[in-house]
């Protein structure tokens, strides 16, 4: 039937991916299934939580933010104008929104049917990819993105097919399964399963699956009193078990699981319950078979039980960051996710060195790390740097608790060197005895460094107050945090050193706006984008946080996001260099991945035009911050 | 002959299916129908419909595929009309007025007309149903120029052309121009006057 609404729709959308890529005749089809939807300003299209609609949106008019909201405050993270689309989630996931569409002016969307779409994803694997990489960044067009070089596009059509085959290769299952009898009383199940940390037990009676009783049953039957503890199997068990054959893919377990809405599958000869059983697939087996996901690696850390099996996580997270970065995802959201894990596995090497020890520690004590760790901004693979606080005690005990201490540290800097950490090269390391102390001996430490502060410790010191206490007991953590915090409040010779030290790496462009590059050396000729760029902001963004008496934030982004806060007058400037700094990062990231390398030299002539400006746009507010520090530190009086 | 009903007593089967309608308790959310006409000119006892364009509305959302476009052949034909509406070209399908008329009415079913202007409108329509021996139109009706003196505290007799509308709602006018145009574009304003005002 004729529709000149729809057809009006339709020239609408030809220009823009994904619907660029679909003959006109679909185009009008979509077009007719579609809906005009008009926002006021502020209204919101969906909130986070919110059950996901029947359709997907396409701005024609006006912008509409994405948000995502925690701890009750609203971070913008994309901003959707014409043309661009936004609630792919229910594409992808089965869950509810997760992030807010609130309109920012009056807009005037379409949606789309995502029923009416989903076979034209199917036929066009071009327009599953945008939707994916969409869905992944949020970046308005993912299509503008500069690629950096053939190779990496490449890479990601391979990654991505490997996942696509995972989800449909076989599961891998837990063969030989616990099984119990219909008689037996149910507090010895539930003692097995607790011994043996598995979440079921299958009944069986001559071999054949008859039940299964999960943690579920146990919660809502035992209890709740409605069946005492020594109730037998047969009454508790959940009756049928769901029954599968053994070669089912993770995609069929996965909707199997759905379907009738339990979490473990009984595994038997034929896929009936007229053969014996052979094995149990859990949830946990269909998450663990989707790999690489942040939270299963997590899981894996702390299952480790070996060097060899947290080196493969740090392997998979590798994988994990370079995925994060095809798709756009910003570095921020990435940088935390490494962190977490980076301290997961520092935390399981401890806990496996205390274990080959064979003796509790003597004291309390915490594991510290320091510097780019230390401001969870360890991307890449680079060094270790950490220190070891332990509790005051007796000085008779003292030589043997250091020596514990010093004993443990080495275990763990080893194991993290063999996971794939460098030892650092100044031997900042809590196996170093200068750094590997007491409580009151590391007060005495930043009492030095904040009251007479000569040039050379400076050097040293900036790495320790970027630090994050890891592992151990709080209270030693706030002891030195409070300690740090009293000394240096208007402390002008110390933030004075620290300015000078800060202003020594100036702003990396020449005087006709050229890049500064190396001029000889190993790297002659590259950018040395950590010490011209990335370094300026950290060191700018410690100087002025501490100064701010903000210690608790160590995180480079983070310190600038609460100086923007903190200072309204300079709100600008610190976004600005807060965004300069996410940029510089990725650009080294994206490096460090191409060339497996730290990626802190970047060879300019391989940049595309575009990604230059990109990062001559970033030494702007390099050189503004700079002056900020000159002239609240009045520098002018020290040189 | 198509229209027996036009010399007999019994109604045909689409008007009993239209006023049973009526009768029943809707749920869910209401549907809207925002038309608008061409017309031969502003006298409904003389003048009669050239074409009609209506769109369907529901919650926030314009349905686009809930849509009617009806040409309507003229015996009499007026040069000037023909001018003013721009329906020059014969690309569309045309329908004598009977079968427009049993097309309209199949479409808005029991839900609100909405249309800017739109007592002459539908006074157009109950003319064309007499003509057939029909009874008037049933629907609940909303004018978006009240809604928008509303809106606005104006006073009631207040007359704003859709053209004022449009731009004082900040609202595209380049589809304007044909029946169906206005329909979107009526629908559009009545979208954010609907919003503004929180009718359901």
């Amino acid at each position: 039937m004729n529709n000149p609404v729809a057809q009006g729709i339709a020239d609408f959308l030809k220009h823009y991916p994904p619907f660029s890529s679909l003959a006109p005749a679909d185009l009008f089809y979509i077009a007719t299934q579609s809906k005009v939807v008009y926002l006021e300003k502020n209204q919101v299209l969906f909130r986070g939580g919110d059950t996901t609609h029947p359709d997907f949106y396409i701005v024609k008019d006006g912008a509409v933010g994405l948000s995502l909201t925690s701890d009750a405050e609203e971070t913008l993270i994309d901003k959707c104008d014409e043309g661009d689309i936004l609630g792919l989630r229910p594409f992808f996931a089965k869950n509810d929104y997760l992030m807010t569409a609130r309109a920012r002016e009056e807009s005037i969307i379409y949606g789309i049917p995502i029923a009416a779409f989903q076979t034209y994803v199917k036929e066009n694997p071009s327009v599953l990819e945008f939707l994916l990489e969409s869905f992944a960044s949020q970046t308005r067009n993912p299509y503008d993105k500069e690629r950096s070089g053939k190779l990496l596009a490449e890479n990601t059509v391979f990654s991505d097919q490997v996942a696509d085959i995972q989800y449909f290769q076989p599961i891998k299952y837990t063969r030989n399964p616990i099984t119990a009898n219909p008689e037996d009383v149910v507090m010895f199940i539930a003692k097995t399963m607790a011994n043996g940390s598995i979440g079921s037990v299958i009944i069986q009676q001559d071999q054949l699956p008859v039940g299964i009783i999960t943690d579920r049953d146990l919660r809502s039957k035992i209890a709740t009193g409605i069946l005492p503890i020594t109730a037998e199997a047969r009454e508790v068990m959940t009756s049928p078990v769901i029954t599968v054959p053994d070669n089912i893919s993770v995609a069929e377990a996965q909707m199997i699981m759905l379907k009738h809405n339990v979490g473990h599958l009984c595994v038997t000869r034929d896929g009936t319950d007229n053969t014996p059983v052979s094995g149990i697939i859990s949830e946990h087996d269909v998450v663990a078979a989707q790999a690489n996901t942040p939270g299963v690696l997590l899981k894996q850390t702390r299952r480790a039980t070996n060097n060899k099996e947290l080196k493969y996580v740090r392997e998979k997270l590798t994988d994990l960051i370079q995925n994060s970065i095809d798709k756009n995802i910003p570095i921020s959201h990435i940088s935390n996710i490494v962190a977490e894990i980076n301290i997961a596995l520092t935390r399981r090497a401890i806990e496996l060195a205390v274990e080959k020890i064979g003796s509790l520690p003597p004291v309390r004590f915490v594991w510290v790390n320091i510097g780019s760790q230390g401001r969870k901004e360890q991307l890449l693979m680079t060094d270790q740097d950490n220190a070891l606080v332990f509790e005051d005690v007796e000085p008779a005990q003292y030589e043997t608790v250091k020596r514990y201490f010093l004993e443990l540290a080495e275990l763990v800097t080893d194991s993290l060197n063999k996971v794939g950490y460098e030892f650092s090269p100044y031997n900042i390391m809590a196996r170093n005895p200068q750094w590997c102390k007491s409580l009151t001996d590391w007060i005495k430490q930043y009492n030095a460094w904040i009251n007479t502060p000569a040039e050379k410790d400076i050097e040293i010191s900036t790495l320790f107050f970027d630090f994050d206490f890891i592992y151990g007991y709080p209270a030693i953590e706030d002891t030195l945090t409070e300690t740090i915090k009293q000394n240096i409040e208007r402390n002008k010779k110390f933030f004075a050193f620290l300015a000078n030290d800060t202003l020594k790496n100036p702003p990396p462009l020449g005087f006709f706006r050229q890049f500064l590059v190396e001029g000889d050396g190993e790297h002659k000729d590259y950018f040395d984008i950590k010490a011209r760029a990335l370094e300026p902001l950290i060191d700018a963004a410690r100087l002025l946080a501490l100064s701010m008496g903000v210690t608790e934030i160590t995180n480079t982004y983070h310190r600038f996001k609460k100086l923007a806060e903190l200072e309204p007058q300079h709100t600008d400037l610190y976004d600005e260099c807060a965004e300069a700094f996410n940029i510089l990062q990725h650009f080294r990231t994206e490096e460090g991945l191409v060339n497996s390398s730290n990626g802190r030299y970047l060879n300019l002539n391989e940049l595309s035009k575009v990604d230059k400006v990109k990062l001559k746009n970033c030494f702007q507010p390099i050189s503004d911050i700079q002056d900020l520090i000159k002239n609240r530190f009045s520098l002018t009086y020290i040189n | 002959m198509a229209f027996e009903w036009l010399t007999g007593t019994s109604l045909p089967q689409f008007w009993k299916n239209y006023v049973a309608l009526f009768d029943d308790e809707k749920d869910g959310l209401k549907r809207y129908v925002v038309f608008d006409m061409e017309t031969t000119g502003l006298d409904f006892k003389e003048d009669v419909v050239l074409a009609v364009g209506a769109i369907a509305v529901k919650g926030n959302a314009i349905e686009v595929g809930d849509f009617l476009e009806v040409n309507i052949k003229q015996e009499k034909f007026e040069t000037q009309s023909i001018a003013r509406s721009g329906i020059l070209k014969d690309d569309n399908e045309k329908v004598v007025e009977a079968e427009g008329m049993i097309r309209f009415i199949n479409f808005i079913k029991d839900s609100t007309l909405v249309g800017h202007n739109v007592n002459l409108d539908i006074e157009m329509i109950n003319q064309a149903l007499k003509r057939l021996d029909l009874g008037r139109i049933k629907n609940p009706v909303m004018d978006t120029n009240v809604l928008y003196s509303r809106f606005k505290g104006l006073p009631d007799d207040t007359q704003s052309t859709l053209d004022e509308l449009c731009d004082a709602l900040k609202i595209d006018k380049s589809e304007r121009h044909t029946a169906w145009g206005n329909a979107y574009t009526t629908a559009l304003v009545f979208l954010k006057l609907k919003r503004k005002l929180r009718i359901s």
